[in-house]
């Protein structure tokens, strides 16, 4: 355990040296949230059908979205780790006594809270400042910031093992190019980063539902606002740890092939 | 310009030499905007219009940016990548050779699976088109043929600001993708749906509107445009030239780096 522990500590601790990038990300995440939060309420506010969201649960949604921007994006990687297994270095890690899956998740998770942990703060308190339109509200109440946070972190541990199967996948193909061509758009999409949910037709939003790339992103931020009530977000909270399971097992299962299988590139 | 077709040539036979690599590029390339635009017809579908453009219209908006910017970021990449032309010294030979520093950093790089993104966008202009009863005159097409050349101007010149700045920083600006990548992003909706100061500042500063947004009234036969709107993307080659100024007080003002 104490491996898997310090392997989280170092990539904590390294993660957060980056302040001045991410300073800079945080300005340009702001450009995004505020162009989005237009774009969805141009749309809401003058049709004829009444929205499936309201204007500030728009605004909140996104503002979450900008703020944890690293515990929901696929395409969030850990370039080392790429480069580890592109060079073939990727060999002495097979020699250490731990468990790869632990080991590496354990890694990519502490990337990403780092990366969150700089960015999340300032987002979130200029968000909340902002006149109207934009303004991310305080949540409805006590009840559903316990479910927020409760869902936030556990779609955090979903999303990282769905990210495992990118870098598996490197592994077996020994090409970062085609696992992210494919896994990072559409993943995206699924989880309703390019548009909200609630906002897809129907026919796509049954699919989309049944995925679990919207238990990271569209079930904390939608119970934040209280766009799912503390019933739905109960279930989503069983949804999650059942895909938690489920998908830490398959991958378990999958890397232990691929390392059956592994010729190793490099000398 | 004979030089920069040489260039050209070149470089595409150098990519289509990796030809698995450069088509699962290009098929990347057409994926991270094809989900973008199905999230537009979603939006649409959903909604209906917005604030009085249907689908169609805001689709013609869509494909003028995204026709401009997949050209530009394929023949405009060396300004892109310019950082690190910067930093490993390998601008002071191009400053040696007796030809314009800025050919020969457009020649220093093309990115044809750019290919991708355009196919998609040729795909989505030529459905705009197909689904829009416009009441079509010379000046028209020579307004639509403006708007693509003045969109690639604009994006073209982003890319030359981004790479002049790297000759007081000596390496590329995260920041400058706030321009190239959000401008795409916010241009491809019509710009009535953003604030004012928004509008002001993609219409006046860097002229985004100028080469989608005004001229489309013009274009569809809104009521109330005036034919001048038809000339509103030339404020796209405009553009060029603050930045062509800004580049050669760059230049002059280089001292060599790496080794």
């Amino acid at each position: 355990m104490i491996a898997y522990i310090s392997a989280f500590r170092i990539r904590l601790i390294r993660g957060l040296q980056y302040r001045v990038a991410a300073l800079a990300g945080v300005g340009t995440q702001f450009f995004w949230g505020f162009m989005l939060i237009m774009v969805f309420q141009a749309f809401a506010s003058n049709s004829r059908e009444s929205s499936p969201m309201s204007l500030s649960q728009i605004a909140s949604y996104v503002w979450l979205q900008q703020a944890f921007l690293a515990f929901v994006m696929l395409w969030f990687r850990d370039a080392e780790l790429f480069a580890l297994i592109v060079s073939g270095d990727v060999a002495y890690e097979f020699t250490r006594p731990v468990d790869l899956y632990g080991f590496w998740y354990a890694r990519l998770l502490a990337g990403r809270l780092a990366s969150a942990a700089l960015r999340c703060l300032p987002i979130l308190i200029v968000a909340a400042l902002l006149p109207a339109p934009f303004t991310l509200l305080p949540p409805t109440c006590p009840a559903s910031l316990l479910l927020f946070v409760t869902t936030l972190f556990l779609g955090l541990l979903v999303l990282v093992a769905i990210s495992m199967f990118v870098y598996i996948l490197t592994f077996a193909t020994k090409s970062p190019m085609a696992s992210f061509l494919v896994v990072g758009p559409v993943g995206e999409f699924c989880a309703g980063m390019i548009v909200p949910i609630p906002m897809m037709p129907d026919a796509v939003r049954r699919v989309v539902m049944v995925l679990p790339f919207r238990l990271a992103t569209d079930l904390p931020f939608r119970t934040y606002s209280g766009s799912i009530g503390s019933v739905e977000a109960l279930e989503g909270i069983v949804l999650q740890l059942l895909w938690l399971a489920v998908l830490v097992a398959v991958g378990r299962a999958a890397l232990a092939r691929a390392a059956v299988h592994a010729s190793i590139l490099g000398g | 310009m004979e030089l920069y077709f040489r260039y050209a040539l070149l470089a595409a036979k150098g990519q289509l030499r990796y030809r698995s690599t450069f088509f699962l590029t290009a098929f990347g390339q057409f994926f991270v905007p094809f989900f973008v635009f199905a999230g537009m017809v979603m939006l649409f579908g959903r909604f209906g219009n917005l604030k009085g453009w249907t689908l169609p219209e805001a689709m013609l908006c869509f494909s003028v940016i995204h026709v401009s910017f997949s050209v530009s970021e394929c023949f405009a990449r060396g300004f892109d990548m310019f950082g690190t032309v910067l930093s490993n010294g390998e601008f002071d030979r191009i400053l040696v050779r007796p030809r314009s520093t800025i050919l020969q950093v457009l020649g220093s790089r093309f990115e044809y699976s750019r290919v991708g993104r355009l196919f998609l966008a040729i795909g989505a202009l030529v459905w705009a088109l197909g689904n829009l009863a416009i009441d079509w005159n010379p000046l028209r097409v020579a307004t639509l043929c403006l708007m693509i050349l003045g969109g690639i101007a604009i994006f073209s010149g982003i890319f030359m600001l981004g790479a002049s700045l790297c000759f007081w920083t000596t390496e590329g600006l995260e920041i400058m993708n706030v321009f190239t990548d959000g401008g795409r992003e916010m241009a491809q909706y019509p710009l009535t749906i953003y604030q004012d100061w928004v509008r002001k500042f993609f219409t006046f500063v860097i002229p985004f509107g100028c080469v989608n947004y005004l001229p489309l009234f013009y274009v569809l036969g809104k009521p109330g445009a005036s034919p001048f709107a038809a000339l509103a993307p030339l404020a796209g080659f405009l553009f060029l030239l603050p930045c062509a100024l800004v580049w050669r007080r760059g230049v002059r003002r280089f001292r060599s780096t790496g080794s």
